[in-house]
């Protein structure tokens, strides 16, 4: 310290380079103008889940087949789902009910990360207050099906790597279908061959 | 603000200060008893923000406790998934995946980095310099938190370390940026420091604040900074070696006094020394992949037993102590949360000095209630 | 942690203290200290022996259980003997513990466990506190107490810490059931609706 004061004037030296950088530099001035100005999220930024379905239609085209491991590993459990049932009663591998709490769900990710059907994935959307306390913040299977190619516009990296896990899983279950038909065409195929045919049918 | 006539002696007044008050960092209530302007004595009351994690995890499965962590000390979220894996992986004796183990490093003091220089902003707070100081921290911590967004996809709840590793692979360019953000952190840590260490008005109210001797820190519990400023060498990094802390080279700063003015600059010194391991691991980090196969998350039963597992938090020693019964939950689910054992010798810091001077010496500690009250 | 053990036995013969196996890979053996002689072995350990910092105090509730044993009998069946395995079933009363993890910062080593057990759960729930050996058990003691109810004796302010002071349970015990309605606490405001109930039937 040469003089007394002369450490308040270097602080103050500070605050005026910060105040004229401010005009000058990004690095110095980085307030967005929201809701004018929005910030670019990065790819694996996460909000709340939703519902992947393939194709054009949400019924017909969605992944999730109820198995329901999602809802049991949701450390807040704030998913709720009810399997469907055909007029026989018996179960088919679809949710009648899936709904999703966003007022408990704390955005863990831990429900995509356990589900085996690449069907549960992590929205971006953060603009999602209410007026309403409880009723639209409890998420319905209609508002959470998104389709596909939503998935790809939000995370492409991530969603490009499912499509190909999909894809060589199908075309696994198709070689082990062609296996299965030709050993049955030729029933004098070695045994070996049909039971490790047998163990790829089982992904 | 409350203002009784005390019980004790009709010269002296009880204030309770919080639990709402801009300088408590939280919902943090102090039954003081002042005599003139005096301490005589202070009463730190707790449990505003309880919530009973314990419990909580107690009741889920082991991997679900995972995102409960990041809710306790939410300034420092990526230590706090560490500390619990790391109890976990000594608990069920796994491996940790040797990229992942860089990944941890690197995450780990990136989150030490943030919260030393938000410590500078919210100590310059409960001064009352409320505003510049602060902002330029926050600004430099938003740097960091994108880059925690870009790599967890969370700024603050990360949820990100698993059981042997990590949740997944940096993002293309990551280190890249890391690396661009390291360099250009001590020019950050020089203007801080030009702006505050040498002012005179910061000095009067730190120096000789609350003096502490290595041997009441220790007595008291006192990790992490407090106890190095209090003259202790004593790091966590050091002495367990836990991760792959031994391959880098750093130094660990101490205080002499231990006074608010040693708990400050302790601080600033660590974010030098965390610069400094953070571009030796991100020189060497080498490929591979960032969990270890073996691991289970889902469905994780480890084998029976106990463990304590402990690592160096920004705040201090943050551990765990989990007891296993061979179920898919824990049986016994402890978190040793340095906030709140910091504040053991707070009433014998405070009491003689000037009710002024309570938030200093409260800042200085550097707590925060998701922790202290968990 | 056997010489910790040794050194222990030698310096106090009288201290009733055990070792107890912790099967896990972490290997973390621990002491079981009888309750009258822990103030003695704690104040042997930081004088004597330098484990100066006690890092973590935790209760631990163990209710009542049944343990399965095997137990080896040999007897004479039509003159040979014979081992037989029988399985033994036995009632482990209830108790609770509080265990210490100490470290020496002087040294640099550690960690030593301390466990410390209560006679039982409801009646006998007192251990001698160790915060004038350490002080730094002073708010985790009280957590045990507020949380497990575990009575530390010699405590110098023994209080509820996280719950509040009418709290009545202890909520981290296996038993403990939390309320259907968390946020429902009586209020003041309770009692003059209940009046005013009265006073209206009443009329």
């Amino acid at each position: 310290m040469i003089f007394p004061g002369s450490g308040i004037l270097k602080g103050l030296a500070v605050t005026a380079r910060n105040f004229a950088g401010s005009y000058v530099e990004k690095d110095r001035l980085t307030t967005e103008q929201y809701p004018e100005e929005r910030p670019k999220l990065p790819e694996a930024a996460r909000s709340f889940p939703f519902l992947v379905y393939d194709g054009d239609n949400p019924e017909t085209g969605m992944r999730c087949v109820s198995c329901k491991i999602c809802e049991k590993e949701c450390p807040p459990q704030c998913i709720y789902i009810i399997q469907d049932r055909d007029e026989a009663g018996k179960a088919i591998k679809r949710p009648k009910v899936f709904d999703i709490d966003i007022s408990v769900c704390m955005s863990c990710q831990i429900c995509v990360e356990v589900c085996p059907f690449e069907s549960i994935r992590m929205d971006q959307d953060y603009e999602l207050s209410s007026f309403d306390r409880f009723g639209s913040l409890i998420l319905d299977k209609p508002k959470l099906l998104k389709s596909n190619s939503y998935y790809h516009s939000i995370h492409p990296t991530e969603a490009a790597e499912t499509d190909g896990r999909i894809e060589a899983d199908r075309l696994k279950k198709e070689a082990a279908a062609a296996a299965k038909a030709a050993k049955a065409a030729a029933p004098s195929v070695v045994s070996a061959s049909s039971s490790s045919s047998q163990q790829e049918g089982k992904p | 603000m409350s203002f009784l006539p005390s019980l004790e002696s009709p010269q002296t007044i009880d204030v309770s200060l919080g639990p709402q008050h801009p300088s408590t960092h939280g919902v943090f209530r102090m039954n003081v008893t002042l005599d003139g302007e005096t301490v005589t004595r202070l009463q730190p009351v707790f449990g505003y923000l309880h919530r009973n994690h314990e419990k909580i995890a107690e009741g889920n499965s082991w991997l679900a406790a995972m995102p409960y962590t990041d809710r306790l000390d939410y300034i420092c979220p990526l230590t706090n998934n560490w500390a619990y894996a790391l109890a976990v992986e000594k608990l069920a004796g796994i491996e940790v995946a040797e990229r992942a183990e860089f990944i941890r490093v690197i995450t780990a003091e990136l989150t030490r980095l943030q919260n030393h220089v938000a410590f500078l902003g919210f100590v310059l707070g409960d001064m009352g310099a409320w505003g510049t100081a602060l902002m330029y921290a926050f600004r430099e911590r938003e740097k960091i938190l994108d880059l925690f967004e870009s790599l967890t996809g969370a700024r603050m709840m990360c949820n990100y370390m698993r059981f042997g590793g990590c949740r997944c692979d940096l993002p293309p360019g990551w280190l890249d940026t890391t690396r661009k953000l390291v360099d250009g952190f001590p020019k950050f840590l020089d203007e801080m420091e030009a702006l505050l260490t040498g002012n005179e008005i910061l000095l009067a109210r730190l120096q000789g604040v609350a003096p502490m001797t290595a041997d009441r820190a220790i007595n008291g519990g006192m990790s992490g900074p407090v106890l190095r400023a209090a003259g202790v060498d004593y790091d966590i990094r050091k002495v367990d070696n836990y991760g792959i802390y031994n391959r880098f080279k750093f130094r660990v700063p101490r205080g002499t006094v231990g006074d608010c003015y040693d708990r400050f600059m302790i601080r600033v010194l660590e974010a030098r020394e965390s610069v400094g391991i953070l571009k030796q691991a991100i020189a060497v980090i080498p490929e591979g992949p960032v969990v270890n196969p073996k691991a289970k998350q889902r469905g994780f039963r480890p084998p029976a037993g106990e463990a304590y597992g402990r690592i160096e938090g920004p705040k201090g020693e943050l551990g765990f102590y989990l007891i296993a019964d061979g179920s898919d939950k824990p049986y016994r689910f402890r978190i040793r949360p340095p906030s709140l054992i910091n504040l053991t010798l707070l009433e014998e810091l405070c009491v003689g000095t000037k009710i002024a001077d309570v938030m200093v010496i409260l800042g200085s500690i550097d707590i925060v209630l998701g922790e202290v009250d968990r | 942690m056997n010489d910790v053990l040794e050194a222990i036995r030698t310096a106090l013969p009288q201290a009733i203290v055990e070792l107890v196996n912790n099967p896990g890979p972490s290997a973390q053996h621990s002491l079981l200290v009888g309750r009258k002689d822990a103030r003695a072995v704690a104040e042997f350990l930081r004088d004597s022996l330098g484990f100066d910092f006690c890092s973590n105090v935790s209760g631990v509730d163990w209710p009542p259980r049944k343990v399965k044993e095997t137990v080896l009998n040999t007897e004479m069946v039509d003159g040979v003997e014979k081992e037989i395995k029988t399985t033994v079933e036995r009632d482990v009363p209830g108790y609770l513990e509080a265990v210490y993890h100490l470290y020496s910062i002087r040294n640099k080593t550690g960690p030593v466990t301390l466990r410390v057990r209560t006679g039982d759960r409801d009646a006998d729930v007192s251990v001698h506190s160790l915060t004038p050996v350490w002080k730094s058990a002073d708010f985790q003691e009280r957590e045990a107490f507020d949380l497990f109810g575990i009575r530390f004796d010699g405590h110098p302010d023994l209080r509820r810490i996280l719950m509040w002071e009418e709290f009545a349970d202890h909520p981290m015990r296996k038993d403990y059931m939390a309320p259907d309605d968390f946020e429902y606490e009586p209020t003041p405001h309770d009692k003059i609706l209940a009046k005013v109930k009265a006073r209206t039937e009443a009329a």
